[in-house]
């Protein structure tokens, strides 16, 4: 069985563009639109990986990742932040909070997709 | 001779309903400063002279020879020293905005309703003799005119007499004291006409003097020749009568409550009191000068049996004087008319205030809520009252028969009201006196006037009257109505005066001191006591967050949408804000709750705010403060508190400008990100795919269909961000080039609506436009008043959740500007983002609608570049906007 990405974003276009590119690439995809309820999705499909915008409705990605990192079980759970803001500042904060990968959009597809694979398999 | 009567009266109401109606108008478009004079102020108060000052005095002094000066006597005393009491009482009223004597007792007493009620029926009952009386002046006037026409004079006419007058008097009060519910409880149409009945009713007794003297007798010697002659000089006077008439009189200048309400709410400046102080008693002087000479002139022409209250028609129609008679007629017809227009409207304002609406808001939980609504209710119950009123002031003539003489039963009321005074001034200068001290007293009076007094004038003891009278009340000797304790020696008035005010007081005085004042009345009594110390504005609401548009759709209810709005307005530009909205601070509850009292009485409007901000009004700190606190403390403590205030004030500003630099900059980094953000978005998906379809590993047709739209569509949106971009900055900047010309804004609504509705994106939406008729052409920008009116359009059908959707257009000319609401029928913006929404990318709702959170920032960009403004307007049940434009 194929392991499983979660994809936390709520712009359709680029879920669209990413759930396709994943896909082909062999795996699982879920995805999860917006913040205020995605600490559920995460619990629910206990994904391998998670791709993990910024800018949500309802609850940024930095307070989903900082709460997610609370938990016990989920201190070592494979996230990549995206961006749209392409800030120093930004990047910091994620590393801080925990995030284990850093993108900035708009990113190329075969950028997305190594980064992916290499944190799959470390 | 009967009709051209008739026929005089309908010219001089028509008359006086113009005037009315002119200075109304005059007030509206604001030149009525020469309204705001002390000297309409003081001929207002003449509606102290009623018919029984006007007929009566001749009437009395032939009976009783100089007693009738002390009706006079009393007023005159408290005028010459207003500065001790008529300025507190004046500065109490504006400040609390007091709409009735009934109300100031209330709102003294911890704005309770129980005693405005008993206050307010004290007042009617004490009232109606009054009225009964001025009705009766009108009728008997009649039957003179009408005895000298030989018609005789059949009670049938004087009771038809009566209903035509009462039911004339109800019409012109309703038609001129309720056609709007003014903030203030002031009515100016009013108040004019009154001053020209009392500049009337002066000059026709002048002249029936001025006739009598130099007409009947050859001048002043003769006539003081004539007086010495007459048995003038030998009447006996009481002292005791004189002190207590005086008495009387002063009391009953303060307590009536046409008085109070001419006195106090009338009052448009607490200035004028010094002009009146002197101008009041000369008029007064004046309107009495002649009464001798006309008495003892009367008495001596006139056949014996001739009712000497009418001495001042009968004289100049024995003589032939018709004209003069006529005169003389208006006279007594404005007295008795200003009388009673002014004591209606002051009785049914506390009537609808103390009685209906507590009603009204136990049964229907104010819960009805379309704007004005209560306004309604309001208008409704003053109309229903002063019918009512009038209507027991009929029955009252009716039951008493007509018979007795004029001021015996001016007495009658007089003694009634009078039991409010040791309440009152208990109230103004004894923080002791506790509210069921107030209503124990009250009752205690008022018992005692009805068993003494009142219902031995009316016979209403019935068959039985003479045997109670002798025998007492159960034949207990000692309650006998008219000599209570076994007290004999008294006249019946003096005797009624004596012990319901003695007994009044005693209770009043004595239950204040054994109970204890509950945390309103403390606050209350310490900001009318002490109402000339600016500090003791003690705090009575505690802040309550998130009320305030429940707040706005209350005002909106009671003071009618535009005033309410108006004042949310003024209060939010005071708190530095924008919008409708201001914060809930203690400051402006009390302060709205001043507003609304002066539509609907301290006790209700008390309660409306309680039913929205939650029960307790005085937290536990500040009752504990109260408790504490003398007004000694809070004098001394009060220079302390100006100064640190000052400082206080001094180091806000600083952190205030330092807040807005560091907020400034805050903004500019959030703006920039925020850009890079919307960029960034619609190229990624754009990349993206342009890679996808680049590398084209085996895609479908459909998918490479599907993905090419996506990117054609994500392009469109970069461009209309960047056109918006573009526009906002320019606008910003204020380089953009507008192009002024006149435009018919109907014309552009309906190019926008119909822009929105042609659109293919656009939602079903139901669009009503009203618009008022003749609307000028204005110079503006067509197009950019457009673009914002579209985009509220676009907005509704965006946002909009309801289905069907609709939205109404609405526009109302206010002076030089014009107001367009935008009001659809969805959910509206919550209250936390109603700040938001007019800022840059503050985009609500969903991340699927198109724009990029621009629009209304471009709007508000716009408007106040074509002069006007853009806001959302709350409390309108659904999303609203209120677009403002200079005319």
């Amino acid at each position: 069985m194929s392991k499983m990405v979660l994809l936390i974003e709520d712009e359709p276009n680029i879920i669209e563009a990413i759930n396709f590119l994943l896909k082909r690439d062999g795996w699982d995809v879920k995805t999860h639109a917006n913040g205020h309820d995605a600490l559920d999705a995460i619990h629910r499909n206990k994904p391998d990986l998670i791709v993990l915008d910024v800018m949500l409705p309802g609850k940024s990605g930095y307070e989903i990742l900082r709460d997610l990192r609370t938990e016990e079980d989920n201190k070592a759970l494979p996230v990549l932040m995206l961006t749209a803001r392409g800030q120093d500042k930004d990047r910091d904060l994620a590393t801080q909070l925990g995030a284990t990968r850093f993108m900035t959009k708009p990113f190329s597809n075969a950028e997305l997709l190594s980064v992916v694979r290499a944190m799959m398999d470390p | 001779m009967l009709n051209i009567l008739i026929f005089v009266c309908l010219l001089y109401v028509a008359f006086l309903f113009g005037v009315a109606f002119f200075a109304e108008q005059s007030t509206k478009i604001n030149r009525a400063r020469w309204l705001r004079s002390p000297w309409i102020y003081t001929l207002s108060l003449s509606v102290y002279c009623t018919a029984w000052t006007f007929y009566g005095a001749v009437g009395y002094a032939a009976r009783s020879g100089l007693e009738y000066l002390t009706i006079y006597i009393g007023p005159s005393l408290v005028m010459f020293g207003w500065w001790v009491l008529l300025r507190k009482l004046v500065r109490i009223g504006r400040r609390n905005r007091i709409t009735s004597i009934a109300d100031l007792i209330s709102s003294r007493f911890g704005k309770s309703n129980s005693i405005a009620i008993f206050v307010t029926i004290l007042a009617v009952v004490g009232t109606t003799p009054y009225i009964a009386l001025q009705l009766q002046s009108v009728t008997l006037s009649f039957q003179v005119f009408a005895a000298n026409d030989d018609l005789g004079s059949s009670t049938n006419l004087a009771d038809r007499t009566a209903i035509w007058v009462a039911s004339g008097l109800a019409f012109f009060t309703i038609l001129f004291g309720t056609r709007n519910l003014d903030v203030n409880e002031r009515h100016d149409g009013v108040v004019m006409a009154i001053a020209v009945e009392a500049v009337v009713k002066l000059l026709a007794l002048l002249a029936i003097g001025v006739f009598v003297v130099w007409g009947l007798s050859s001048g002043i010697s003769e006539t003081m020749a004539r007086i010495d002659a007459s048995s003038f000089g030998q009447w006996s006077v009481s002292n005791g009568r004189w002190a207590t008439l005086t008495f009387l009189s002063a009391a009953a200048f303060l307590c009536l409550p046409r008085m109070f309400h001419v006195l106090v709410v009338e009052n448009k400046d607490e200035k004028f009191l010094q002009t009146a102080s002197w101008a009041f008693p000369l008029y007064v002087a004046l309107i009495s000068l002649f009464v001798v000479p006309i008495a003892v002139t009367g008495l001596s022409l006139m056949p014996v049996g001739s009712n000497p209250d009418l001495y001042v028609l009968s004289l100049p129609l024995s003589q032939g004087r018709d004209g003069l008679a006529v005169f003389a007629f208006l006279g007594g017809f404005s007295s008795a008319t200003s009388m009673v227009i002014v004591a209606a409207l002051a009785l049914s304002t506390m009537i609808s205030n103390q009685i209906v609406m507590p009603l009204w808001l136990r049964y229907t939980g104010g819960r009805a809520s379309i704007s004005g609504d209560v306004r309604r209710v309001v208008l409704f119950a003053r109309r229903g009252s002063i019918a009512l009123i009038l209507f027991l002031g009929y029955l009252y003539y009716d039951l008493s028969g007509g018979g007795a003489a004029l001021a015996s039963i001016g007495l009658v009321s007089f003694a009634g009201v009078a039991q409010i005074l040791p309440v009152m001034l208990g109230g103004l200068f004894w923080r002791g006196a506790t509210q069921k001290g107030a209503l124990a007293g009250l009752i205690v009076g008022f018992t005692i006037w009805l068993i003494t007094l009142f219902i031995p004038s009316v016979g209403l003891y019935g068959a039985s009257t003479d045997t109670i009278l002798t025998n007492g009340i159960y034949g207990v000797s000692w309650l006998r109505p008219q000599a209570l304790f076994g007290v004999t020696s008294l006249d019946p008035l003096v005797h009624s005066v004596f012990w319901s005010m003695i007994l009044n007081t005693a209770t009043f005085v004595f239950i204040s001191l054994i109970t204890l004042p509950s945390p309103i009345e403390r606050l209350q009594s310490a900001q009318f006591v002490n109402v000339y110390d600016q500090s003791t504005q003690a705090q009575n609401w505690q802040a309550e967050a998130g009320k305030s548009e429940d707040l706005m759709v209350m005002a909106q209810r009671i003071l009618g949408a535009e005033e309410a709005q108006r004042l949310f307005q003024i209060e939010v530009r005071k708190q530095g804000g924008s919008g409708y909205l201001p914060e809930a601070t203690p400051e402006f509850l009390q302060k709205l709750e001043r507003e609304l009292s002066g539509s609907v009485g301290a006790a209700t409007a008390h309660a409306m705010i309680g039913q929205i901000v939650g029960g307790m009004s005085v937290s536990v700190e500040n009752l504990l403060a109260m408790a504490d606190e003398t007004a000694q403390m809070m004098e001394y403590s009060s220079g302390l508190e100006v100064q640190s205030a000052e400082l206080r004030r001094t180091a806000g500003q600083l952190r205030e400008a330092n807040e807005k630099l560091t907020r400034l900059s805050l903004q500019k980094d959030a703006f920039l990100s925020q850009i890079s953000h919307e960029l960034r978005t619609p190229m990624t998906a754009i990349l993206s795919f342009t890679e996808i379809l680049r590398d084209n590993h085996g895609l479908s047709e459909t998918q490479v269909a599907q993905y090419a739209e996506i990117i054609y569509d994500e392009a469109h949106r970069l461009t209309r961000l960047l056109d918006d971009l573009l526009d906002l900055s320019v606008l910003e900047n204020g380089q953009v080039r507008l192009n002024l010309a006149e435009t018919d804004i109907v014309e552009v609504i309906n190019r926008a609506t119909h822009t929105a509705l042609s659109a293919k994106s656009g939602a079903d939406l139901k669009i009503w436009v009203k618009m008022p008729k003749n609307l000028p052409r204005i110079v503006t920008d067509a197009d950019r008043l457009g673009q914002v009116f579209l985009n509220l359009i676009s907005n509704a059908q965006k946002y909009c959740n309801k289905a069907p959707a609709s939205l109404r257009i609405k526009g109302v000319v206010r002076g030089t500007f014009i107001t367009l609401d935008f009001i659809d029928n969805g959910q509206g913006v919550p209250r936390e983002e109603q700040e938001l929404i007019f800022e840059k990318f503050s985009r609500i709702g969903q991340p699927e609608s198109s724009g990029a959170g621009l629009g209304l920032a471009i709007c508000k960009e716009i408007m106040s570049r074509l002069g006007g403004d853009i806001d959302y307007l709350p409390g309108q049940g659904g999303g609203a906007f209120r677009v403002v434009l200079p005319l």
